[in-house]
């Protein structure tokens, strides 16, 4: 691995995240404090990686997919989904881990099906991941019957509450689920089968490389991915929402991963970068509902700092900031 | 194998689509007629919420009660099915409608059928745009100042003069009922000025909202400084009670909450004391619709156009039993 190739692409947005976190520390002094409260660690810093958590997994599983030029939007719904099935497989008097792997196995089969539909009917993804996008919602209401399904088992809420080595679980989860991944597809040759994949699905098929299963393998990832979303936001609330789990997270996931420098277009993906891009719109949400401006701001404000994100990450802008960046981080280690 | 995988999906997915379809279509169980009585049709527009399908029910268990005759049609969140229903309601020559109105507007020439042909219609819990009022009877609603009013009353009365710093979740941002319960609930706690809202913010109705907006709140603000939450419904605040509770606050009595709805969940953390009050939303929109259309139809006595459910305020003390009463209506 190259590091400082590496290090020149997280830089702009480990610049953006400092400007973020710059800005919670304003609409909130005592923002950087953490503090050790039972055992757990306690502060705004911790409360932006605990809340990312989710968009952090769904951006984890999207930057493949993304990357074979393909896209899933069915996320969202796949978390609602899970965590219906987790709530109503706790509600029926099975043991907590049964309800997660029946959770992830949802998320495995929904994941399936889209692939399926991507590779074997050779469907646009937008389409074919549109079908469990809006049916999705459905199948999780079925479960819930329209209601929000809560439970009391301490193991599945401990999915979001418990906490090891002063860290909430959600956090850890999201951070193994990124490392874990990077280093499958950085590590060995896969990540470039993949990119191969979205480059020229054509080309890759002929230089031997498994095109079909790696489509598949992508979609599958992701649907896991947004289970274990789903079940961190069922557990967070200790109930599931069929209606509002995952509502739209589909657009933060690929917002995320378009802001961590994977083109839309295919070829090019890091899972790194993406996961910074989720905890950057994170830091921008939580400085908005801080900030104590009127709620009706609040989208317009988080769609203005997004446009201008993108804008300062376009090609137009990129060669300047890139030496304005290292401009500073000349001057910082001088 | 490939032959395979491709018959199974198409199989799965026609599965989806019948598993869809089913639910659109007339409840036929409903339709035992009851000689004598009125036959009423009702276009519901979906089951989406706990409180939707309490009302749903309650419509039934009303209807048996006083002998009417109920035919429901789920509209699955569509105007399309559910102008599809009123008309096959006007086919089947039913003698009223009730129509819960997915959205306002787009409603007048299907009432107007309904008009000619001789059929009052009865809003319930929301209303349309019309420049036509006659194109229906009568409008069953709650009053949703009254209700963020009833609310902000219970908090003044509760603080008794002393000093208060609240902070409030609001609904989604446009809705008219956010911008109604909020200015009910300032017109509540109006007066000496001991009671402020230092804080507001959007959870957009969800738990998980109203549990991060609230985590912010206590961060945002000074150690000890929020004295009352105060919810535009029940699920924000059952979010805001876990995220007081995660950070070492007691709610109920460090900090007091009072939200709106009177969902079984917020009765529950009443009774354990977590939650100090709520008003209640009634789900029984129908009930009141069933007596001025039986009253129409016997003597012609013509109903006002608004019938404004109560805003009835609950507290811990018969929590219990209300949870009870509740849980298996939502």
């Amino acid at each position: 691995m190259n590091t400082p190739a590496w290090f020149a692409a997280a830089r702009s947005r480990l610049l953006l995240l400092a400007i973020v976190l710059l800005a919670n520390v304003l609409v909130a002094p005592g923002f950087l404090e953490v503090r050790l409260v039972d055992g757990r660690l306690f502060g705004g810093i911790i409360d932006i990686l605990n809340r990312g958590a989710p968009v952090m997994l769904l951006a984890v599983g999207m930057a493949p997919v993304i990357a074979t030029r393909g896209i899933d939007l069915s996320v969202g719904a796949v978390m609602a989904i899970a965590g219906a099935v987790a709530a109503a497989t706790v509600n029926a008097g099975h043991a907590w881990p049964v309800a997660i792997l029946a959770a992830l196995g949802t998320g495995l089969a929904c994941g399936l099906w889209n692939g399926v539909l991507v590779t074997i009917f050779r469907m646009q993804p937008i389409v074919a991941t549109l079908i469990l996008m809006v049916a999705g919602r459905g199948i999780a209401q079925m479960i819930t019957q329209g209601r929000v399904l809560t439970f009391t088992d301490a193991g599945l809420a401990g999915v979001s509450s418990a906490s090891l080595l002063g860290l909430p679980l959600p956090v850890l989860l999201a951070l193994a689920a990124a490392i874990g991944t990077g280093l499958l597809v950085r590590g060995t040759a896969l990540g470039l089968f993949i990119e191969s994949v979205g480059t020229s699905p054509r080309a890759a098929r002929l230089a031997g490389v498994p095109a079909p299963a790696l489509l598949i393998g992508v979609y599958v990832w992701s649907g896991l991915m947004a289970a274990l979303a789903g079940l961190i936001a069922t557990a967070d609330i200790r109930g599931a929402d069929a209606n509002n789990a995952g509502l739209w997270l589909e657009l933060d996931a690929i917002l995320a991963v378009v802001i961590g420098g994977t083109s839309l277009y295919g070829g090019r993906f890091s899972i790194g970068l993406s996961v910074l891009g989720a905890l950057i719109l994170q830091g921008m949400r939580t400085c908005i509902l801080r900030s104590g401006l009127p709620p009706e701001l609040n989208l317009l404000l988080m769609a203005v700092v997004v446009a201008l994100v993108l804008v300062v990450q376009s090609p137009a802008c990129g060669p300047v900031l890139a030496r304005m960046t290292a401009r500073l981080t000349r001057r910082g280690t001088a | 194998m490939k032959g395979f995988a491709t018959w199974g999906a198409m199989a799965l997915m026609l599965a989806v689509m019948t598993g869809c379809g089913e639910k659109a279509s007339t409840d036929k169980a409903a339709d035992k007629t009851a000689p004598g009585g009125l036959t009423i049709g009702f276009s519901q527009i979906g089951s989406e919420s706990g409180w939707r399908a309490a009302e749903t029910k309650l419509a039934r268990s009303e209807a048996e009660k006083r002998g009417i005759t109920l035919k429901v049609s789920d509209a699955q969140q569509q105007q399309a099915n559910q102008i599809k229903a009123v008309r096959s309601f006007i086919a089947q020559g039913v003698d009223a409608i009730l129509l819960a109105p997915v959205i306002s507007s787009g409603w007048d020439e299907v009432l107007g059928e309904a008009k000619a042909a001789n059929i009052p219609v009865v809003l319930l819990d929301r209303l349309i745009d019309t420049a036509d009022p006659s194109l229906y009877l009568s409008s069953v609603t709650s009053d949703t100042v009254e209700e963020g009013r009833v609310a902000g009353r219970w908090l003044a009365e509760k603080l008794a003069g002393r000093d208060c710093r609240v902070v409030e979740l609001q609904g989604t941002i446009g809705a008219s009922l956010v911008a109604n319960r909020k200015k009910g609930f300032e017109e509540g706690i109006a007066g000496p000025g001991n009671i402020q809202i230092v804080r507001t913010q959007s959870g957009d109705f969800t738990r998980a909202k109203g549990k991060e907006v609230m985590e912010g709140f206590i961060k945002a603000e000074a150690p000890g400084s929020i004295c009352a939450v105060y919810a535009h419904n029940d699920d924000m605040m059952i979010g805001a009670i876990q995220a007081m509770k995660e950070a070492g606050l007691k709610p109920g009595s460090d900090i007091l909450a009072v939200s709106i709805d009177g969902v079984p969940d917020i009765f529950k953390a009443m009774a354990d004391g977590d939650a100090n009050a709520t008003v209640e939303l009634t789900p029984n929109m129908a009930g009141p619709a069933y007596d001025m259309l039986t009253a129409y139809k016997k003597d012609g006595t013509v109903p006002p156009k608004w019938v404004q459910t109560p805003s009835t305020l609950y507290l811990p003390d018969t929590a219990a039993a209300e949870y009870e009463r509740r849980k298996d209506l939502y």
